[in-house]
């Protein structure tokens, strides 16, 4: 059984004058000790998944429409609210992108991490607070530092103290988002390098949502790249790296500026993302697509698996034997 | 292209300082910056944030008083300037915000915040042909027309930056100061964006400086490049050279940090410890010295010179012969 299966899932945010079409169908599993990175661009529906697994979409507007999340073969999305609060902060936990908002000003960082443990351990404040000082020494920050106020660390620290709360209870999943897009790559790379370590030692699951394909390279060992709410490609790091086959994933590639070679023009993805309100029909890709055909614009593709492992949802690859780019 | 441009010097930069005075001492966010930058070129200006790369920008447009030197624009010395002087000037020196949202009114229509740059400096004689420029530039920059009743809160951070570079580009100006400009836009957005700016660039034969702490990014659109550590420069070279041979300690451990979207590199990294030590009334000697790992008495002692270590190839460190064995 896997730690982690999502399946078929459907994430809608209705509103009066328009329904936002966030995820579509997406399905994938996770297993125990097992990193996935989900890669997209903005609105490609990454942080609406987090956000279901742990169910803290605001509803309404979120609307889960269909599909199932099993945690441990158990539907997180059937569980009473009550049942929920013991797995949320205890055995899945979130980073989010900005840790100035996701921690208390007015608390100190101490007491904070101490909340979590409180919450799910049912212990005394002063055996808490000393898990805490424990959790923050493991994130590289000096016990004495639990009694100040998140203004008085530097972005890279707090981040760390984010980690720590999200860590505290020792969590099976993780699902971070996009947890150092806001620091210095001198301060990313040493908290990149920490959570690996982390990661290691608590034998952990992550979810790791990110728009840089670099980080997912140091990290993951599966990726899953999103587009308009829906996986259109996944699979190990060598099939999305090495054996690139969406078109969309070879037009992200295509975008970064190379540092190993020199390229005076970028072959960037024309057009915009399509408006998640009004998908376009067939393949969501299509009206960016340089290799679109006129099937693509009225059928939906299938998720094809190309190769063992990896899927690939276009229909250059409904006969599997038939193209390889 | 290069034949195209002129070999003229469209900037020079002479001893800039920008110091502030805070409670708790004197912070010095730009200390000796000096560079010259021809016609048509880009120069890169990277750095971590706190290195006063963003400041650099603004003193150099006058948006901040400089403390000390000298900008000197098309052979005018423009530190100075004020009041109508400096607004002619802003036609032809124009920048690209860091974020959007700050620095867009947020009850402006899209339309009205492209149109407020024009109608400042009355470039257009009658509505229709304010309306007219106002959507020829979103087209150039990519902002779809039925968007120019909005307002900015209801784009995505994507289309708000593209209003910040319309906005820029409405007055035709000779010399931009791009200060992040898509450091909030997604990779495939990003790369459109950087083609424009390069578009833009060959066309109207455009000087950017282009600050940003993206290394991929920089390497890509500049023509020199420009390492600031804690507001003083650290190393500048041509962009290709600074990424094939860096000689700052800095700068290696910079460039290592950065994850690469390739699983076939493997590479070495140097994981740089602690972090950016305070601006704020600095000790003497190489602002470096608390995390380099090559760290010599004399680099607390004495400040670096700014020496060209190879043709043109200028590095701030004592030890930038050692390290690299330049005399080899």
């Amino acid at each position: 059984m896997s730690l982690l299966e999502i399946n078929n899932l459907e994430v809608q945010y209705v509103m009066t004058d328009e329904t936002i079409h966030a995820v579509n169908n997406i399905s994938f599993s996770l297993e125990k000790g097992e990193c996935l990175g989900l890669v997209g661009e903005t609105g490609a529906g990454k942080t609406t998944t987090a956000l279901s697994i742990l169910r803290l979409l605001a509803s309404p507007p979120a609307k889960t429409v269909n599909g199932e999340i099993l945690y441990k073969g158990q539907d997180i999305l059937k569980l009473r609210e009550k049942e929920m609060r013991e797995i949320r902060g205890d055995e899945i936990t979130m980073i989010f992108q900005d840790p100035m908002t996701s921690l208390n000003p007015v608390k100190r960082v101490g007491d904070q991490i101490a909340e979590v443990i409180m919450q799910h351990r049912h212990c005394s404040k002063t055996e808490a607070f000393r898990l805490a000082c424990d959790m923050l020494n493991q994130v590289g920050i000096r016990d004495e530092r639990a009694t100040e106020f998140p203004h008085q660390f530097s972005g890279g620290m707090k981040q760390r103290v984010v980690i720590a709360m999200a860590l505290a209870c020792q969590p099976n999943l993780l699902l971070a988002d996009e947890p150092t897009t806001a620091l210095d790559v001198t301060i990313q790379a040493q908290v990149v390098e920490m959570m690996i370590a982390l990661r290691k030692q608590y034998q952990m699951s992550m979810i790791f949502i990110t728009h840089d394909l670099g980080l997912v390279a140091d990290i993951c060992d599966k990726v899953a790249i999103m587009y308009a709410g829906e996986i259109v490609e996944y699979g190990n790091l060598e099939d999305i790296y090495l054996r690139t086959s969406h078109p969309y994933t070879v037009g992200l590639f295509g975008s970064i500026p190379s540092l190993s070679k020199d390229v005076d023009r970028l072959s960037p993805i024309q057009g915009l993302p399509p408006n998640p309100a009004k998908l376009p029909t067939g393949c969501k890709f299509h009206t960016r697509c340089e290799r679109a055909s006129e099937k693509c614009s009225c059928d939906e593709p299938l998720f094809h698996e190309i190769e063992p492992g990896h899927f690939v949802r276009c229909h250059l690859f409904d006969q599997e034997e038939h193209d390889d780019g | 292209m290069a034949e195209q441009r002129n070999d003229r010097d469209l900037l020079e930069i002479k001893n800039l300082k920008k110091y502030f005075t805070t409670n708790r001492g004197v912070l010095h966010a730009v200390d000796d910056v000096s560079f010259t930058l021809r016609q048509g070129r880009t120069l890169g200006v990277v750095g971590e944030s706190g290195c006063g790369k963003s400041t650099l920008g603004k003193t150099i447009l006058g948006l901040l008083d400089a403390t000390d030197g000298s900008v000197i624009f098309d052979g005018e010395d423009v530190t100075h300037l004020k009041g109508r002087a400096w607004k002619e000037k802003r036609k032809s020196m124009q920048m690209i915000f860091q974020d959007p949202m700050a620095s867009l009114d947020p009850r402006y229509t899209v339309m009205t915040l492209i149109a407020e740059p024009l109608k400042i400096f009355g470039v257009c004689r009658s509505k229709i042909e304010l309306e007219e420029k106002v959507r020829e530039l979103m087209q150039t920059v990519g902002l779809d027309e039925h968007l120019a009743n909005r307002f900015p809160h209801e784009l995505d951070g994507g289309r708000r930056q593209r209003i910040g570079i319309a906005r820029a580009l409405a007055l035709d100006p000779r010399f931009i100061v791009c200060d992040e400009p898509v450091s909030a836009l997604d990779v495939s957005i990003q790369a459109q964006v950087l083609n424009l700016l390069q578009d833009l660039q060959v066309e109207k034969n455009l000087t950017y400086i282009f600050v940003t702490h993206n290394m991929s990014v920089v390497k890509h659109i500049s023509d020199n490049i420009l390492v600031m550590y804690l507001g003083c420069m650290a190393e500048m070279c041509q962009s290709k050279e600074l990424f094939r041979k860096p000689l700052h300690p800095y700068t290696k451990g910079l460039l290592s940090a950065i994850p690469i979207p390739d699983i076939t590199v493997k590479r070495e990294r140097i994981i740089m410890t602690g972090e950016l030590s305070s601006p704020i009334n600095p000790k003497p000697g190489c602002r470096f010295a608390s995390r380099c790992p090559y760290t010599k008495d004399i680099c607390t002692k004495e400040t670096p010179a700014w020496k060209e270590e190879l043709p043109d190839h200028f590095v701030a460190c004592h030890c930038c012969r050692e390290i690299n064995q330049l005399d080899k």
